[in-house]
């Protein structure tokens, strides 16, 4: 094919991918728009084999094969509960894939000229800092989601300063670099130094912050595909990998709005383990520490439900992580044949990304009707007989509205707290994501029902039916 | 070379206001899916990790670049896949 062709091609992919997400970003359309981009990018790929600057194909299909059976085969199997985790590798994959182009593009500039040319200097460095940064960070946030390590903040002394001196000493290898002053042995450093500079920055983060890193790490891929653009000339890239990076950090401020916090807060904050949230949740923990809760049992909750007018589920990670969704879309079905109202009080950050829990809910064929958002289900909360809060936490904590001191104070929460009765399905009395008590467990007005929450549930299903 | 620069960082000033502006108005419950599919859009980077390995002509460019394909090709096809599993769940609905 004629350069020509190719940019015509490049050109025809960009605008699909421009349409592919206006199109996702609508629930009429988002199916058809994800098809949309997939064309686009079938277009650009195709053309680009045909690109007569490539030598051999052998190598190319066996890792385009190889790549598509992987990636094929993981988005088949996964659950829909560790979708995040999913995502996360995913994005790791792309962020590894600009920093190894980006290598190899300065590889080929080593090799061929006496000097590097400033822009493609500084676009390679970029490429590589980023994208490898956002390939390591990806996989730690992976780990955390999956359990492989801890998901508590890790922190430690001088951390802060530790990144920092990092972040600078990355910054200097890559002027060093770039003014011809050192070899390819030193990127190779610089660029492991960057991967390390990943797992640093994420480790500090709690795993309920992961989302927004996750969504972070998505928009640098984005960015890191529009260095690799500017080194290659390639316009294609460079329109894909920014418009990622702009759309992925508006939904990455999103996500801290839904949470009420800002960036900087998520990002250096250490939330969820480190000194300052454990010092400001001690004040609360205290007064709560002489209380003791009230347990139920499956038969009380069943009859308040069932004999009640009105229920509002508020459904949590801890549902996703029992895989309790069809069994509350079963217990639903049973109050709503006996006459009780059902509704679903949907944070947005409810789940482990913004969104999840209601393709959570989607999955167990719950009616789209009976989600409500948290404006507006907050106001019927009061006329509600029963809330029945699975496995959430943080999310309906009062502190956040009434202590100034706790660290999620200011985020908007369900008001799970103003219906006349609380069920709490916990599995124990383990403190939420954010590392901290929860003063709804102990209301007057609140009963706990230990477990597992799909045992719990299906206990409760036995006993809606036996009423 | 300075005019080609100039160009790029044209196509990349417009395209950041366009990523911007095109997802502006979102709902939240699609926000988990749009996550999915711009991650798969920048696995646009398949394109050029084709190109570095098709010009390949050494052993180390040749390893590293078909790591950069294999990569990419994981976030391409993974990346639509998934975002195509999570949307069915929804339309399935209508």
């Amino acid at each position: 094919m004629t350069p020509t062709a190719i940019h015509a091609a490049y050109l025809l992919a960009s605008i699909l991918f421009i349409v592919g997400l206006k199109r996702l970003s609508s629930p009429r359309t988002a199916r058809n728009g994800n098809l949309t981009a997939s064309l686009g990018m079938l277009i650009a790929i195709v053309v680009t084999l045909l690109d007569r600057q490539i030598l051999s194909y052998p190598l190319i299909f066996a890792a385009l094969v190889l790549g598509s059976g992987v990636g094929a085969v993981a988005a088949r199997r996964v659950a829909m509960t560790d979708m995040p985790q999913m995502v996360a590798l995913f994005n790791g994959s792309g962020g590894g894939a600009a920093a190894l182009v980006s290598t190899l593009e300065l590889f080929h500039i080593f090799r061929t000229e006496p000097l590097i040319p400033v822009d493609a200097g500084v676009s390679i460095v970029l490429g590589a800092l980023i994208g490898a940064v956002s390939f390591s960070g990806s996989i730690v946030a992976w780990a955390k989601l999956q359990g492989v390590i801890g998901e508590r903040a890790t922190t430690y002394p001088g951390q802060k300063a530790l990144n920092l001196l990092l972040l600078v000493v990355n910054l200097v290898l890559a002027v060093l670099v770039d003014s011809n002053q050192a070899g390819f042995g030193t990127f190779l450093i610089f660029l492991v130094a960057c991967l390390l500079l990943g797992v640093l920055a994420v480790l500090p983060i709690g795993g309920g912050d992961m989302p927004v890193v996750i969504s972070l790490l998505n928009s640098f891929t984005g960015l890191a595909t529009a260095a690799t653009g500017f080194a290659l000339h390639n316009v294609v890239l460079i329109i894909s990998g920014t418009l990622v990076g702009a759309s992925g950090t508006l939904l990455t401020v999103l996500m801290c709005k839904a949470m009420n916090r800002p960036i900087t807060n998520v990002l250096f904050g250490a939330f969820g383990g480190g000194p300052a949230a454990q010092a400001a949740a001690g004040g609360r923990a205290a007064d709560l520490a002489g209380q003791s809760v009230r347990e139920a049992t499956a038969e009380d909750v069943a009859t308040m439900m069932g004999y009640g007018q009105s229920v509002i589920v508020v459904p949590g990670y801890g549902l996703a992580v029992a895989q309790a969704q069809h069994m509350v879309r079963e217990l639903a079905d049973l109050l709503k044949k006996r006459g009780v109202a059902v509704r679903y009080a949907i944070h947005p950050v409810a789940g482990r990304m913004p969104g999840h829990m209601n393709v959570l809910l989607a999955e167990a064929n719950v009616p789209y009707e009976e989600l409500y958002d948290l404006d507006q289900i907050n106001p019927e909360f009061e006329r509600a007989d029963v809330a029945l809060v699975v496995g959430a936490n943080d999310v309906v904590n009062p502190a956040a509205r009434t202590d100034p001191a706790s660290p999620i104070y200011g985020m908007p929460i369900l008001d799970a707290d103003k219906a006349k009765h609380i069920v709490i399905l916990k599995r124990s009395m383990k403190p939420g994501f954010a590392g901290i008590e929860n003063e709804l467990f102990y209301d007057p007005k609140a009963m706990m029902l230990f477990g597992d929450a799909k045992d719990s549930i299906s206990k409760l299903v036995a006993a809606v039916k036996a009423l | 070379m300075i005019d080609a620069l100039l160009f790029d960082l044209t196509v990349f000033a417009l395209a950041i206001f366009l990523g911007f502006e095109v997802i502006s108005k979102v709902p939240v419950i699609l926000h988990t899916p749009l996550m999915s599919g711009t991650n798969a859009i920048h696995g646009i980077v398949l394109v050029g990790a084709l190109l570095v390995l098709g010009g390949a002509d050494t052993t180390f460019a040749r390893v590293l670049g078909f790591v950069a394909v294999f990569l990419g090709a994981v976030n391409v096809v993974g990346g639509f896949l998934v975002t195509d599993r999570m949307l069915l769940m929804f339309a399935k609905k209508r």
